[in-house]
């Protein structure tokens, strides 16, 4: 059999899927996060050798592991030959302890909580998940967060020092402290979403690809901790952002929502979607926590959603569903969303009274949803103006092009 | 086991010794360092006189060269520490978050190098 290019994309393919599997089970075991990345990519190299010609093996997680624990184990007698204190290592054993935390144990989980532990600076968060459990590269991860190769493999060196160092433990934290811990995890999914989110589609395609990495560790999440409506949530708006996708360019020009081709909505992910929003109601309506913030944004995409025309969308639940979001996370950019609702309820004058009052002057939303207000309200000049300041805030070329088109189309 | 300085971030001045705030810290750091002899976690305890009680010795020169102050003139300056022993930052952050509360001051964690 000889290597084709799409048995070499299976590979890789099949590599990245289990990346995070192989080094969360050698870091359980060896205890070290850079022995068990090495580990990982000499693995990848043994089975760019061998599956070409073999085919991939059935479970190819479980191969990888075997192979890459092999070469660790040579790795460290390699090393406590040329050094005597490294003899220790080699009778390392699995001794740490399950903890009896409700939460299914899983390597994986245990590595997320590690890379997302809150001692690492944020952006070494997104990065240390995206290189062990996205299995992305030091490369790759530079392109998509728009940083020099160097900068990325410097900031990754340094939190994987620190966990080192510091003895940042590889474990689900207990008790209490687990809800907290799980939140900071979802923030740097959410980060990594949102990141390829606003790359849309113009930029290089890495970018855009951190949209499906994202929602492939919100599926992993979902697996790992079924019961928590802040994992599902998190899950379930990541899926009806990315349903409208296709539909929220149209050439090079941002569609604004109620504009959507709604028929191009990817019926499935809004399916899936919604099916989570509705469990999530379930749980809380069952006497489970109050929702947070994932699960109310989510709530907010399930309605718009739900809209078969965008006229027919339910803008009283939406403000409510903000009110509740701004009980939790009152932050002005909450309000401003809400206002959005209110200008469909009440009226773009009543809306506009409250944006006005919001401090978010370097915000390129905000000075969009002004000038769109304004443009309402026949206040041409104005609206211009606001128009000008958006595009001036803003950086995406498929927003600049839709304001930079709806500016032009003002009246004198 | 990793070793942890959790060291005490003081803003400004001390409140004085017999004021009921001084005492009530007193009280509070003194039963947190109890509490970690009883669980064997502790290593070591120190708190330090004010700044102005600090002396600068530079020998890089060669001659000792003594200047009066601290070495580092800011406003936040280190009050005190514990050397703690801890399985891992986890437990470290927890200890340390009891420490704040009880000298009601910012704390910083850091690991020794293991000899």
């Amino acid at each position: 059999m000889s290597t084709t290019p799409e048995l070499l994309a299976e590979v890789e393919r099949t590599f990245r899927e289990e990346h995070g599997r192989v080094v969360a089970a050698l870091t359980r075991r060896f205890g070290d996060l850079d022995l068990a990345e090495d580990a990982a990519a000499e693995a990848l190299v043994v089975a760019l050798e061998k599956w070409p010609t073999d085919g991939v093996p059935p479970n190819a997680g479980g191969w990888l592991t075997t192979t890459a624990t092999h070469r660790a184990i040579d790795r460290i007698r390699r090393e406590s030959q040329r050094d005597t204190k490294h003899q220790a290592a080699l009778m390392i054993t699995d001794d740490t302890a399950h903890e009896p935390t409700g939460v299914v144990e899983d390597d994986r989980l245990r590595l997320m909580f590690t890379c997302c532990h809150p001692a690492l600076p944020g952006e070494a968060r997104v990065a240390l998940t995206l290189r062990m459990l996205g299995g992305l590269t030091v490369e790759e991860i530079a392109r998509a967060f728009l940083v020099p190769e160097t900068t990325m493999a410097r900031r990754i060196t340094r939190a994987k020092h620190k966990i080192k160092a510091a003895n940042i433990p590889f474990r689900v934290p207990d008790g209490t402290d687990v809800t907290d811990r799980l939140g900071t995890v979802l923030d740097v999914v959410h980060l990594v979403f949102n990141e390829g989110y606003l790359a849309g589609t113009g930029d290089d395609p890495i970018r855009a690809d951190l949209t499906g990495e994202a929602i492939r560790l919100g599926r992993l999440l979902r697996e790992l901790v079924p019961d928590d409506g802040e994992v599902a949530g998190l899950l379930a708006l990541m899926l009806l952002i990315e349903a409208r996708r296709t539909a929220r360019v149209a050439g090079g020009e941002l569609v604004t929502l109620d504009q959507q081709d709604r028929g191009a909505w990817d019926r499935e992910l809004v399916a899936e979607g919604h099916a989570l929003v509705r469990e999530c109601l379930a749980r809380v309506a069952g006497g489970g926590a109050a929702p947070g913030r994932y699960q109310l944004m989510a709530a907010v995409n399930a309605v718009h959603t739900d809209a078969r025309d965008a006229r027919d969308t339910d803008w009283s639940q939406v403000a409510q569903l903000y009110d509740q979001l701004y009980a939790v996370s009152p932050t002005p950019v909450v309000a401003l969303n809400r206002a959005i609702a209110i200008a469909e309820l009440d009226g773009p004058e009543v809306a506009l009274a409250i944006v006005d009052r919001l401090d978010l002057d370097g915000y390129h939303a905000w000075h969009a949803t002004r000038a769109d207000l304004l443009r309402r309200l026949g206040r041409s000049a104005e609206a211009r103006a606001a128009y000008d300041a958006a595009i001036a805030a803003g950086d995406n070329p498929a927003e600049q092009a839709y304001l930079t088109r709806r500016r032009d189309e003002l009246g004198r | 086991m990793t070793q942890y300085m959790l060291s005490v971030q003081h803003t400004g001045a001390y409140p004085a010794m017999d004021s009921p705030e001084a005492q009530e810290m007193f009280a509070a750091t003194g039963a947190f360092t109890d509490k970690l002899q009883a669980s064997g976690q502790w290593v070591f305890v120190g708190g330090l006189q004010g700044v102005d009680t600090a002396t600068r010795i530079d020998a890089r020169g060669g001659d000792a060269v003594v200047t009066d102050g601290a070495y580092v003139e800011s406003k936040e300056h280190l009050a005190g520490f514990w050397v703690i022993e801890a399985a891992d930052l986890d437990e470290a952050i927890a200890l340390a978050a009891e420490a704040s509360k009880a000298c009601n001051d910012p704390i910083e964690v850091r690991p020794f190098h293991s000899v």
